[in-house]
């Protein structure tokens, strides 16, 4: 990652694109805590949270779903959703709300992360971001490696979530997918954003000149307030 | 003595092993770090002991009070003082600052205490060598069988902590997935802190037992750090309970070789250790860190 | 590619050539030692070269094959076994001395299959424990009367001066001679390989360095050398005693002079090894707080100060003395050299 400056406001689904290696998931990373930045500013509703360490901003309403999904294999579904619960967040998901959201883990509670499938564990990384009632969720390519149909799934699932007041900011490789769910568009290219603006004034063709660098032009950045 | 016999005595000295091998594994296995001040550590458990019964004439059953919240608090500093800028430093650190830690500690003990070897074998008064005879000429010590008994309790202790608290699952996540773990809340370092008190814990009851089941002096540490290990190696099974039977296996090894030659304790224990390190790289491939993450990890 | 700048690949810079000028002229000032120096000078230089030795080939495991041993005093206390047994049976002394030092190193063959194939945490305790059951074994050779152990008595045929020369010549010369080995090693295909495995044995690997190949050799090098220095040590103190050539304690004196002198750096290993040679002189006899200094010093050091005090120096002013790395001259500019210093990570292996 060069640099990249932008904001983010309460409720906006912002749709992070751009080639493998343009930097998504570092950024992502970097807003989680678990990337430290050798320069720059991260801020939480104004408040600085560079120094704060990843599991601290759990605490404060910043929830990672990481890229490969990254389960503890070795426990159980139920296990990897208590182990985030502990956050005491207060907040509508619960472990109840999580089977309800995603039906299909309430028969799996039990089975070993490791055992599931694809989809299964999507839905499990994502619920277990979910049990710390997160404020802001970033969802790092969550149909990486998932069936089309499991996909649909997950987001259905995550339909819920988009229409409420959460604010998400998602890695997602299928442009058409990222244009219908998001608000916002942000196209990233070797490190840096070259393209930031309205989900639903962009077109296809915007996104696919920004995504292969083929019009360096940077339109203006930074239009919300401080997420 | 009987083959029989030599096998029921090899087992109560496997309840010691398992004793002290499993806070070694414990601490490999959510750590990676081996830490070589781990005999050394128990050494200091013993004296801490010895100086409460001799010296402040507490009670051997009150002064544990006082030894094991010692020890875990040691460990805490440790892990945050020492072990948590190793360990950041790469995979060969740790094992140079805990081999001159325990350089250090062996020493001091030398220099505050002297050189004699001392045993509390004596403050426990009869337990030290009373025996259940069970006939044919065998005799289980009552103070072998508790510590075997101590030692399946401990482990079954931390066999349910591991896998129904909540800092156990932290442990656990943390072991696994250190980055992730951070990810969805849990602190890290903290959970570290915790692995090695309660760690430093079960060096605190091997060191107690070991200083009423034989003489111990300021440079025990080593003997005590390599028969650990070789237990938690010896027993890679894939739970908890893989230090018990390892345990068991070197203490039975060490009691056969016993009684072919005055050295052949050792030696024995040395050897199957080896041939079983041997046979386990050839035939299965996996080593200590495997088995030690498989034996965090699974709950049951 | 662009032909536009010559570059040329630099072995050796002025510098290191004049220190190897140097190191040859003191070389023959050694010498020449037991002709022109006091007894006690003799006997105190011996011990260094011991020193010098062991910190070297410690020093190469550790820091050029990543291999971290706590059980080296196998080998030292091997060495000196075979020595005592093969002047028993009927061998010069002095021949017997090297000659031991030479069949550890082919015993140590086999072990390295065995050993290498653990993980560094397991290769460390491992090895102490081979040594441990080295020293039991040994034991059991009714030669070795236990702990009372054996003296070299072959020695006595000498005349005590004569003794002390002869000593003296050999610890220069196999110093000389291992040194030269590790050295060349380093500037061989092999060095280069170790300093791949040093940065990233998986990247290593799948470009084709024989990475178990490569340590093999160190292995098998570093055994022949603390042999060596075991019987040497065997030579100035006449008594084989199992106890105290198997102890941990010269684990903890390599230990202590390489991670002080500078893990992976062959001139910290020297540096090392004469620093601990000194503080040993001084402060020696002071008995437990020496050792417990020692320790601690390891510890601080490989907390705070991981590339050893060569690190310091050689940060402090840009020195490389050996020329082990090498250099790109840009066609009529500044040698840039690349060596192991531009990493800016800390060399400690394993990170």
């Amino acid at each position: 990652m060069r640099e990249a400056t932008f904001g983010i406001a309460e409720g906006e689904i912002v749709a992070l694109i751009g080639a493998n290696g343009a930097g998504k998931t570092t950024l992502l990373r970097a807003i989680a805590g678990a990337h430290h930045p050798s320069a720059g500013i991260v801020r939480l509703d104004g408040t600085d949270v560079t120094q704060v360490p990843a599991h601290r901003r759990v605490a404060m309403g910043i929830a990672l779903v990481p890229e490969g999904r990254r389960l503890f294999t070795t426990m159980s579904v139920e296990e990897n959703l208590r182990i985030a619960g502990s956050g005491s967040r207060n907040g509508e998901w619960s472990m109840e709300r999580i089977f309800e959201a995603f039906p299909m883990l309430r028969a799996r509670r039990k089975a070993r992360a490791g055992d599931l499938s694809g989809g299964e564990q999507q839905a499990t990384a994502i619920g277990r971001a979910l049990m710390s009632n997160p404020r802001v969720l970033l969802l790092d390519e969550v149909s990486l490696g998932l069936s089309p149909l499991a996909v649909e799934q997950v987001y259905q699932s995550l339909q819920t979530l988009m229409t409420g007041k959460s604010t998400i900011v998602l890695v997602e490789q299928d442009l058409n997918r990222a244009l219908r769910v998001a608000t916002r568009v942000i196209c990233m290219l070797e490190g840096r954003i070259v393209m930031d603006g309205e989900a639903r004034s962009t077109t296809r063709e915007q996104v696919t000149q920004a995504y292969f660098g083929l019009e360096r032009r940077r339109t203006a950045v930074g239009t919300g307030t401080s997420a | 003595m009987t083959l029989i016999n030599a096998l029921i005595q090899g087992t109560l000295l496997g309840g010691y092993y398992a004793i002290i091998a499993c806070g070694l594994s414990f601490m490999f296995g959510v750590m990676r770090i081996i830490n070589l001040a781990h005999g050394s550590l128990a050494v200091v458990a013993a004296f801490l002991f010895w100086a409460a019964v001799e010296r402040m004439e507490m009670s051997p059953l009150l002064a544990p009070l006082l030894v094991v919240p010692a020890m875990a608090a040691i460990g805490w500093l440790l892990q945050r003082g020492i072990l948590e800028r190793s360990a950041r430093a790469g995979t060969l650190v740790p094992i140079l600052s805990t081999f001159g830690l325990a350089i250090v500690i062996e020493n001091l003990l030398f220099q505050y205490f002297g050189a004699d070897t001392r045993s509390l074998a004596p403050a426990i008064g009869d337990l030290s060598f009373e025996s259940w005879g069970i006939g044919g000429g065998i005799y289980i010590g009552k103070l072998a069988i508790l510590i075997l008994v101590a030692a399946i309790l401990l482990l079954g202790g931390l066999q349910v902590f591991l896998t129904h608290t909540q800092i156990g699952r932290e442990i656990r996540a943390t072991a696994e997935d250190p980055d992730t773990a951070e990810l969805v809340g849990v602190n890290s370092r903290a959970v570290n802190a915790v692995a090695t008190a309660i760690a430093m814990a079960t060096v605190a009851i091997a060191g107690m037992f070991l200083s009423v089941r034989a003489a111990f002096d300021p440079y025990a540490g080593p003997m005590q750090l390599i028969f650990a290990f070789e237990a938690a190696v010896i027993g890679g099974a894939g739970s908890l309970w893989g230090t018990l039977i390892g345990g068991i296996v070197l203490g039975i090894a060490q009691t056969i070789g016993a009684q072919i030659h005055p050295l052949g304790f050792l030696i024995a224990g040395h050897s199957v250790f080896l041939v079983i390190l041997f046979v386990r790289l050839y035939l299965t491939g996996p080593g200590l860190a495997t088995f030690v993450r498989a034996m965090i990890r699974r709950p049951a | 590619m662009s032909t536009r700048t010559d570059i040329t690949v630099q072995r050796w810079t002025s510098l290191s050539a004049g220190v190897a000028a140097g190191v040859a002229v003191l070389a023959v000032i050694l010498a020449v030692g037991p002709i022109v120096m006091s007894a006690n000078a003799i006997d105190k230089l011996t011990t260094l070269f011991i020193y010098v030795i062991l910190a070297v080939m410690w020093n190469a495991l550790a820091g050029y094959a990543g291999l971290i041993s706590v059980g080296q005093q196998a080998f030292f206390g091997v060495g000196a076994y075979f020595a005592i047994r093969l002047s028993e049976s009927g061998v010069n002394v002095y021949l017997a001395l090297v000659l031991a030092a030479m069949l550890t190193g082919v015993l140590s063959l086999p072990v390295s299959v065995f050993m290498l194939r653990l993980r560094a945490g397991e290769f460390a305790i491992g090895m102490w424990v081979v040594s441990e059951l080295t020293r039991l074994l040994v034991n059991l050779d009714p030669l070795i009367q236990g702990d009372t152990g054996r003296s070299l008595i072959a020695l006595s045929s000498y005349s005590t001066s004569d003794r002390r020369a002869f000593t003296y010549w050999l610890a220069l010369l196999s110093l000389g001679a291992l040194v030269g080995l590790v050295f060349f090693l380093l500037r061989s295909r092999i060095g280069s390989a170790m300093q791949a495995i040093r940065d990233n044995e998986e990247a290593a690997k799948s470009i084709g360095v024989k990475v178990l190949a490569a340590k093999r050799v160190i292995f098998v090098l570093a055994a022949v050398g603390c042999a060596m220095a075991g019987t040497l040590w065997l030579a100035t103190s006449t008594t084989f005693q199992p106890r105290s050539f198997f102890s941990i304690q010269w684990t903890a004196y390599m230990l202590f002079m390489v991670l002080v002198g500078g893990i992976g750096r062959f001139e910290g290993a020297i540096l090392g090894a004469i620093l601990f040679f000194l503080l040993e002189s001084w402060f020696g006899a002071t008995g437990v707080w020496y050792l417990i200094g020692l320790g601690l010093a390891a510890l601080l050091f490989s907390l705070f100060l991981p590339r050893g005090l060569w690190g310091v120096i050689e940060d402090r002013f840009r020195l490389e003395l050996l020329p082990v790395g090498y250099r790109l001259r840009m066609g009529g500019g500044q040698a840039r050299q690349s060596t192991d210093k531009q990493r800016t990570a800390s060399p400690t292996p394993g990170a």
